[in-house]
């Protein structure tokens, strides 16, 4: 197999520039392969990543190409084969971790918090972390409480760890092709139900740098900040909201640590009014975090407290009705709006 | 046994004897802060083990690493800075004790989750098994370790993907205060290894002879690609645990029968009785090591304190947080 080639589901091959749009998963696919194509000390290792093809199958064919040494199926140890990574790192290894979902990244905290993010500093500099840890999560599917979290907050509030939470495919793309080439360890947010998401795909189209939001609909009476699925929610409730003539901001935050305050800040000073919507739970949430950092900043151009919307502080339901009831949609991101805007 | 050896040997024991006595001392003046955990008694693990391995290989090493870190060839001066928090010190004075690092030395440090030590050992294991080098990697780990989640999870790991891995147990019986048969269903450390089909030997860690052939041996094993190794060592730390446990809990017969096999005196008995060394060589090679601790107390007491806060937080910092909103 060549590089400049993504899998189908036969482990065939389409090149990439055939298709203009492309899944997550398979911007995430071609992205590893490009990566481990230049640049022999990249290596994935996680449960089920190689002969399965990896839970999500964003690692499809890898193995075939790179073989076991560089596309490593483990055992059940995120403790271990997070730290391993770290150790790989520390020694000259550009490992890419794949947790298989966020809610597993628990066992691999003291990897990532206690070590990786902390080894760079306790060293005065001589050891350089050069990790990526891979994790889906979000509320996906009826998965219920253990199997449908965020944890953004958990992760961000780490100095010496970077996240990066990537919504489309090219953003998917650019994000894990960034984060390989960095020296520090970054998190990949990833969510379950945006893999199978179709979107413009340009391989060779220049990245913005990695912490950078994107602006997703420009509008003048309301910023609205959020990320991942949330985007989406809110995008559809700027078109409802447009058809009453209110003209509503997007931005899609991308990066959870750094957060790109910059952008936010220039979109509140046009809006004078802000709202984050985070399919996390509320209760000391990224939300929180936005919200004071706007509020310091720029208290004058606010004309109103920022707001928040978030998942219920309550552990995710099974029952579907329930489960769609515990996060923000469509509707409360409208009239949250409303509310903000008296109308 | 050589001369020069056994020369080796007991300049890197009275050197680790008289660096942590300096190191209680310094302490108990306030000069170190933090907690400070010390290693008399354990001195020929350390340097029976180090000596045997290459300078190619990798050590990795937990909270209780001064010793490990002197003997792999971090100069004393710069050991003491780091316990001081002075910026000439090996970890820039951001580690303190139980972080001590090392690159050039391929001393991968200084962890103080215990536990941690063998994620890291296989990692850098993984990488030179996948790059087909030859080193080795070294991990020393206490018994009260092996209990640890991830201690099992490294093996299988380690021994599953034959890793280039020495796994060195510094089986001091205790575990803080809580003794190994209270800590342990098993209390024959090495015994373990054998769920995951590894190899495995238990030796007398308070002779550095012993220690240092049996390392040797498993290190040979391991260069050679037969996958990793279980060394266990049986030693005794005669201090707390740390500077903030007086060890009352172990009887004083215990403590004296152990001070009675002293690693150091023992050896230093040994090598005038095999004429490796005479009494003057001895005396001339204790005072070297004794005058090295003292230089490097007034190097780290002269040297000046660290005084960036966000150095080294991220290889490329963003400044987006820095300063005031
Ligand atoms: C995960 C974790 N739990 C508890 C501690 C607190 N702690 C520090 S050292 C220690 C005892 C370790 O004993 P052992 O592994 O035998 O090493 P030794 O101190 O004897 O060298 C404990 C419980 C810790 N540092 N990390």
């Amino acid at each position: 197999m060549s590089p400049r080639q993504h899998n189908d589901q036969a482990g065939r091959i389409a090149p990439a520039q055939a298709r203009e749009e492309l899944m997550v998963w398979e911007a995430l696919n071609i992205a590893l392969d490009r990566e481990m194509d230049a640049d022999d000390s990249v290596f994935l290792l996680g449960e089920d990543v190689g002969l399965y093809g990896g839970s999500y199958r964003v690692s499809q064919g890898l193995l075939a190409k790179y073989g076991e040494w560089r596309v490593r199926d483990t055992p059940i140890s995120e403790g271990s084969f997070t730290g391993l990574g770290v150790g790989a790192a520390l020694v000259g290894g550009r490992p890419i971790i794949e947790i298989m979902t966020v809610n597993f990244s628990l066992l691999a905290l003291d990897a990532l918090v206690n070590m990786a993010a902390k080894l760079r500093y306790m060293s005065g500099g001589q050891l350089r972390v050069p990790l990526v840890a891979r994790m889906p999560g979000g509320v996906a599917h009826q998965l219920a409480a253990q199997h449908s979290q965020r944890l953004e907050q958990m992760l961000m509030n780490v100095p010496g760890l970077r996240v990066v939470a990537p919504g489309t495919p090219q953003d998917s793309y650019w994000h894990m092709r960034q984060a390989v080439r960095t020296d520090d360890p970054i998190v990949i947010l990833e969510h379950e139900l945006l893999y199978f998401h179709k979107g413009p795909f340009d391989p060779d189209a220049k990245p913005p740098p990695m912490h950078s939001a994107a602006i997703r609909r420009h509008g003048t009476q309301a910023t609205v900040i959020a990320w991942h699925r949330m985007v989406e929610v809110a995008l559809e409730a700027a078109e409802r909201l447009a058809a009453d003539g209110i003209e509503i901001e997007v931005i899609d935050l991308r990066s959870l640590r750094p957060i790109d305050l910059p952008t936010l800040q220039a979109s509140v000073r046009r809006t004078g009014c802000a709202l984050v919507v985070e399919e996390d739970v509320r209760f000391a949430g990224a939300g929180a975090e936005i919200a004071a950092a706007l509020g310091e900043r720029c208290f004058g151009d606010l004309n109103q407290p920022v707001r928040r919307l978030g998942a219920a502080d309550a552990p995710t339901p099974y029952e579907a009705g329930l489960e769609s009831a515990s996060i923000p949609d469509l509707t409360a991101v409208v009239n949250a709006v409303r509310m903000m805007l008296g109308s | 046994m050589n001369q020069d050896l056994a020369r080796q040997f007991l300049f890197d024991m009275s050197l680790a004897r008289a660096f942590e006595q300096a190191s209680a001392q310094q302490y108990s003046e306030g000069k170190i802060g933090g907690f400070l955990h010390l290693y008399p008694g354990e001195e020929a693990v350390a340097v029976g083990v180090l000596r045997a391995a290459d300078p190619g290989d990798y050590v990795v090493s937990t909270y209780r690493e001064h010793v490990h870190a002197l003997v792999r060839g971090i100069p004393a001066r710069e050991v003491m800075a780091e316990l001081f928090g002075r910026s000439t010190g090996c970890s820039g004075g951001y580690g303190g004790s139980m972080h001590l690092f090392d690159i050039g030395r391929r001393f991968l440090g200084g962890y103080a989750i215990v536990g941690e030590t063998f994620p890291v050992a296989i990692g850098a294991g993984y990488w030179l098994r996948m790059r087909e080098q030859s080193e080795a990697v070294v991990c020393f780990f206490g018994d009260g370790a092996a209990n640890q989640g991830t201690f099992h999870e490294s093996l299988n790991m380690a021994a599953l993907w034959e890793l280039p891995v020495l796994f060195v147990c510094e089986n001091n019986r205790y575990q803080i205060g809580t003794e190994i048969h209270r800590h342990s269903a098993l209390t024959e450390v090495h015994r373990r290894a054998c769920a995951y089909g590894m190899d495995a030997e238990r030796v007398d860690g308070m002779d550095v002879v012993a220690v240092y052939e049996a390392t040797d041996a498993a290190l040979r094993h391991v260069h050679a690609g037969n996958g990793p190794y279980l060394l266990e060592c049986e030693t005794y730390r005669y201090r707390g645990h740390s500077m903030a446990d007086s060890g009352a809990y172990r009887p004083e017969a215990e403590l004296a029968e152990e001070r009675g096999r002293d690693p150091v005196s023992g050896f230093r008995d040994r090598a005038l009785k095999q004429g490796w060394l005479d009494e003057r060589q001895a005396s001339q090679i204790e005072s070297e090591a004794d005058a090295a601790v003292q230089d490097a107390v007034q190097f780290a007491d002269a040297s000046p304190a660290p005084d960036d806060l966000q150095a080294n937080v991220y290889s490329n910092p963003l400044d987006l947080y820095k300063g005031r909103p």
